[in-house]
């Protein structure tokens, strides 16, 4: 079994441009009861946060890439973007080493 | 003989009861069908029901969609099978891309649940064959995310195709097409509350026809898109029908 590292990611999901987004347009309508202003195009998405366990960056990497078009984010309404946020937390290699670190 | 017809229960389902309530008033025989499970159980239709099919996380039938059963129904409509998505099953529908479009957050930010009014577009297909005229047929909503949504070039293609099956209408049946019009209850583009896939044999509407069945609970027009279904059902399953089992044996061969 070859070992393999975590990587941290970041998936973000937003509204494509032009998408009706009325939780942005009510985000941007409260701001003047905080006393606000100069502040327009307020867009409402989410951000999903995940290790993936692969033999490299690159790897894990494409294994994001899928989760987000096929399940994070549906294409016709949204687009998303990945984003590394945290290297290698731990070298694993097998059964006996994550037995040794538990 | 008492023609077959699916409901599928996924964890969240609550209109489930009452779909297999109507189809035994249209003379259906219900069938429960559970979402962990890929067998149809040889039915002659499939009925999504409306819900929060997995709590509606991440997206309305975005996780639905990935279901042991939802592939076999995939599997089952791919081979001409008749399937019916109301409300959140029209989510779990458009999320598996079986019926083209998106449900989006209502334009209010609120979960509406009243009355409305919509007009069948076409009364050719298996969902509306026994509609009589085009007079606007009366049913409840109640949902948040309902707002219909498709690009430009999908909705062009949609009305010049056939695809829009069900239009929100006004009280004299005119339809609703502007998004901010009092009668389209969630801002749907073009006043879209149902459609209909291009093979005419899947169809998702947000309006509830399953529990406007009986007209002392307010109307009974519902009934015709479940007796239209049934009626559909019940002729296919005569002829033979398309290959209907949609055991593991079928997913196993995709």
């Amino acid at each position: 079994m070859s070992p393999t590292t975590s990587f941290r990611f970041a998936v973000n999901v937003t509204p494509k441009p032009g998408i009706l987004d009325p939780q942005g347009r009510a985000v941007e309508g409260s701001l003047g009861h905080l006393g606000l202003s100069g502040i327009h195009d307020v867009r409402v998405g989410r951000r999903v946060e995940l290790t993936v366990e692969a033999a490299g960056e690159a790897a894990a990497r494409e294994v994001v890439e899928r989760l987000a078009s096929e399940l994070l984010s549906n294409p016709l309404i949204e687009a998303y973007e990945v984003e590394a946020i945290g290297a290698a937390s731990s070298a694993r290699g097998d059964g006996a080493a994550r037995e040794a670190r538990a | 003989m008492t023609v077959r017809v699916g409901v599928v229960t996924f964890p969240g389902s609550n209109r489930d009861a009452d779909a297999m309530a109507a189809l035994a008033l249209a003379g259906a025989e219900p069938v429960a069908l559970w979402h962990e499970s890929p067998d149809l159980q040889g039915v002659s239709a499939v009925i999504l029901p409306g819900g929060f099919a997995y709590g509606d996380y991440l997206r309305a039938g975005v996780i639905a969609r990935f279901s042991p059963v939802m592939r076999a129904v995939s599997a089952f409509a791919e081979h001409g099978g008749l399937v019916l998505g109301i409300c959140n099953g029209f989510q779990v529908l458009a999320e598996a891309g079986l019926v083209p479009g998106a449900l989006l957050r209502n334009r209010s930010l609120r979960f509406v649940c009243r009355q409305v009014a919509i007009t069948a577009e076409r009364r050719d297909t298996p969902f509306t064959r026994a509609i009589p005229d085009r007079h606007p047929l009366r049913m409840p909503v109640a949902h948040g995310e309902g707002c219909y949504y498709a690009d430009e070039a999908t909705l062009a293609e949609l009305e010049a195709g056939g695809g829009v099956l069900f239009r929100y209408a006004r009280e004299d049946g005119t339809p609703a097409w502007a998004a901010d019009d009092q009668a389209n209850p969630n801002g749907s583009l073009r006043g879209i509350a149902g459609v209909i896939s291009t093979r005419g044999n899947v169809a998702g509407l947000m309006p509830h026809p399953e529990t406007a069945v009986e007209a002392a609970l307010g109307s009974d027009d519902g009934l015709l898109i479940i007796r239209s279904l049934v009626e559909s059902a019940a002729e296919r399953a005569a002829a033979g029908g398309p290959a209907l089992v949609g055991g593991p044996a079928l997913v196993g061969a995709r």
